[in-house]
């Protein structure tokens, strides 16, 4: 948040302003306002595991992360090459695969990986949308300089926090909302409607009926796809309401069966057709499949979107960029090490202290080390692990994290943020200004995983 | 609308209702406790069977008594009537039709369920423990309250109508099954103390000890008490009010979709009955086995709703 000389940087100018006439001790009042808040409200998330409090809050600060018109424009060009580029990817491979013949990604890594999905090939689905939901996380180590860690691209979640913490924002601060041009995020809700309803099947006569199908209330994210359903004006189906009747997927209402033409499913791949994967699954609809492939039903994200956010697939992805939309990434990878390539592996066991290790298929900050902070035991431990699976793993460098400031009790601290714009994609690409800030609450951390005790911050983009 | 999310906000008015009833006979089994001058357990025999949970309770403590019987309706969670249960019940039913409910219906909701849960963390002394039955009644009345001012007349609103009445009419027919015997002229010596501490304490279960006397000019006559609680279209909690309500929210559903179902020719025969029989031919008929055939009646029309409406 700070100059070199220790100055605000420009965008918190009119903020720094407020913050300096403000009370401490009312500000940190208004923090438990929001608190009660989000619990009155039931913004929660489940973590799994902890069986003494099946619902958390996620902490929220109210310091606003603030980015600037002209570094918006910047990084929004180059979030839309990176969307472009994915969908191409993934039309490609499970098209004509060009990018394998050319020789830039090894076909191994794409046929032998379990996100790949063969019943995808040779089918296109409505508009040659993929992805219609992305979250690029992105991470800042200069004025200048952003880096994307990964392109959630198969169900993003967060989304309600953005809204939320807006919506908490206005109700205890709004002067700040005259003092500030702040770019609005509140329709959302609206455009992800639209932007669902515009990729209606062939099948769909009429007009789209899109439904939100969530695995129940006991997912950790349930709350958000309850919200969404919501604000959008839309059903909220669990697989036990759906069944498949003469070729088309309908709900069961209180008066019949009734036809759905989008589905926006928070469901992972492998459990949304028992026919088809995973023949356990009670969260899915038998025969969805090929509905699908009939036509008769759009699935957002489309099925075998996972493929382009696998971290293994991730550090190709300036190649991928380049191959598709014929210039350079405007957004930079951070440089990634394949353990599966013995020199990488080698670099990456005589190196671990200096680098974060992930999985390659994980997600939530789960199952990685980070190498500065680590124990020589935990360190060591690692190594065989490592060793056992090299191909399990990639190792990206620590990267030195901007910091934006928080509420504590003695007064503002600095702490490592990460940041998640959405974007939605039809026939166009639509990047909402704004996003989920996550912010690590202890000092000096760079995990800013919900699930290991990170926090959210309202996110505005000026107008300039 | 979803069957399931029809079934959803039946069942989350079903026990709501259901935890501010178990609250009202804990008043009432504590009321009989005091004013006796022997306390007896066996005033908590007769509250633990109108909460139909006796052999649940016998399943799980050696004997009877009064601490344990009302920690367990109060915040036993083997008890599924218990207030806490049902008001976990209520609640993630309420979490899974959180859409159909306005934001101040699930917000009186949710806050009923983080207050309670605090309250009943951990056993209430004695001392507490009419503050905590008054705590659930306020808690449980806010959320009528904000789902009365707030939410729109529709198909969603029937539901949950229907599913508060079905299990109020099952709640006030349970307390006569247990204490009808009480009510039956042949055995009763009118105007004994004993009688009369029975008779208030049915009243007393569901809330109308007050308001018996407005219309019965304070009169403990106890084919009064059984006129009041069954056949009086005016009090709320009889089982003829609860018919009318549910016939007439049944009746919007039908005019809305056009259709109607096995469930609405059951309820228009139980309120048929209740308009047209007078509390003398409920007597002649033997209390006892009138308000068996009610309960019946009522688990029946609770399933042909159930399968009307497609819940499952």
């Amino acid at each position: 948040m700070m100059n070199a000389d220790n100055s605000p940087r420009q965008p918190y100018s009119t903020y720094n302003d407020w913050y300096a006439s403000q009370d401490r001790a009312r500000l940190i009042a208004k923090s438990k306002d929001a608190e009660n808040i989000f619990r009155k409200t039931g913004i929660t998330f489940a973590v799994y595991g902890h069986a003494d409090s099946s619902e958390k809050l996620i902490p929220f600060d109210l310091i606003p992360r603030i980015i600037s018109g002209r570094e918006w424009r910047k990084l929004a060009q180059g979030i839309e090459q990176r969307v472009i580029a994915l969908n191409a990817f993934l039309d490609d491979i499970y098209h004509k695969q060009e990018i394998i013949k050319a020789g830039r990604i090894p076909r191994e890594l794409i046929e032998r990986n379990e996100a790949f999905l063969p019943q995808m090939i040779g089918f296109r689905p409505p508009g040659g949308v993929y992805t219609h939901i992305v979250g690029t996380d992105i991470v800042r180590t200069g004025e200048d300089q952003f880096y994307v860690l990964e392109d959630n691209a198969r169900t993003p979640s967060g989304v309600s926090y953005m809204l939320e913490n807006r919506e908490t924002m206005m109700q205890m601060f709004p002067e700040l909302f005259h003092q500030n041009r702040v770019r609005p995020v509140e329709n959302y809700p609206y455009l992800l409607r639209h932007s669902l309803a515009s990729l209606a099947p062939p099948g769909c006569d009429g007009k789209p009926r899109v439904a939100v199908l969530t695995p129940g209330i006991y997912n950790s994210a349930y709350y958000e796809h309850a919200f969404l359903a919501d604000m959008m004006g839309v059903e909220l189906v669990e697989g036990s309401d759906l069944r498949v009747i003469d070729g088309k997927v309908r709900m069961r209402t209180t008066r019949g069966y009734e036809a759905i033409d989008v589905l926006y499913r928070r469901v992972d791949d492998d459990y949304l057709d028992p026919l088809t994967f995973k023949p356990e699954s009670a969260l899915g609809i038998p025969g969805i499949m090929d509905v699908y492939r009939a036509g008769n039903i759009t699935i957002a994200n489309a099925p075998g979107t996972g493929i382009c956010d696998d971290k293994a697939i991730y550090s190709y992805m300036p190649e991928i960029v380049e191959f598709y939309t014929g210039r350079k990434a405007l957004l930079e990878n951070v440089p990634t090490w394949r353990c599966s390539e013995p020199d990488s592996l080698k670099y990456v066991l005589e190196n671990l202290g200096d680098l974060v290790v992930k999985e390659v298929h994980g997600s939530g900050g789960y199952g990685m080390l980070v190498g500065p902070t680590a124990s020589k035991k935990e360190h060591a431990a690692f190594a065989e692990k490592l060793k056992a699976r090299p191909a399990n793993y990639i190792a990206q460098p620590t990267l030195s994290l901007s910091t934006v400031p928080i509420l504590v009790n003695k007064g503002i601290a600095p702490r490592h943020v990460d940041l998640r714009p959405y974007v939605l994609v039809s026939d166009k690409v639509q990047i909402i200004p704004g996003g989920l800030t996550r912010v690590a609450l202890k000092a000096g951390s760079l995990v800013v995983n919900s699930s290991q005790g990170g926090g959210t911050k309202d996110t505005w983009v000026l107008e300039d | 609308m979803l069957g399931r999310t029809a079934n959803g906000l039946y069942w989350m008015f079903r026990y709501i209702e259901r935890a501010e009833n178990s609250a009202r006979l804990i008043d009432a089994g504590l009321r009989m406790s005091l004013t006796r001058s022997q306390a007896t357990e066996d005033d908590w025999d007769g509250v633990l069977q109108s909460s139909g949970v006796r052999d649940i309770y016998d399943d799980l403590y050696e004997k009877l008594s009064s601490a344990d019987a009302i920690d367990f309706l109060l915040r036993d969670r083997a008890n599924p009537s218990s207030v806490m249960s049902c008001i976990d019940a209520g609640r993630n039913n309420a979490r899974m039709v959180r859409t159909a409910l306005t934001r101040e219906t699930w917000e009186a909701t949710n806050e009923c369920w983080l207050d309670l849960k605090a309250m009943l963390a951990r056993r209430v002394k004695a001392a507490d423990l009419p503050e905590a039955i008054d705590a659930i009644k306020r808690k449980t009345g806010l959320i009528r309250g904000a789902f009365h001012g707030t939410m729109l007349r529709n198909e969603i609103f029937n539901f949950s109508r229907i599913g508060t009445f079905i299990e109020r009419a099952d709640n006030t027919a349970r307390i006569l099954d247990v204490k009808y015997y009480v009510l039956l002229p042949a055995v009763s010596q009118v105007g004994s103390s004993i009688d009369n501490v029975q008779w208030e304490s049915i009243l007393r279960s569901v809330s109308a000890h007050r308001s018996y006397g407005w219309v019965y000019e304070a009169e403990y006559k106890p084919s009064h008490i059984a006129d009041f609680l069954i056949l009086n279209g005016r009090m709320p909690r009889s089982l003829a009010y609860c018919y009318e309500k549910i016939v007439s929210n049944l009746g919007y559903l039908a005019r809305e979709y056009g259709e109607s179902h096995a469930a609405h020719a059951t309820a228009e025969e139980t309120l048929t009955s209740l308009r047209n029989h007078s509390i003398k031919d409920v007597m002649d008929q033997g209390l006892h086995e009138y308000i068996e055939n009610f309960i019946s009646h009522n688990n029946r029309l609770g399933q042909e709703i159930s399968d009307g409406y497609r819940f499952y």
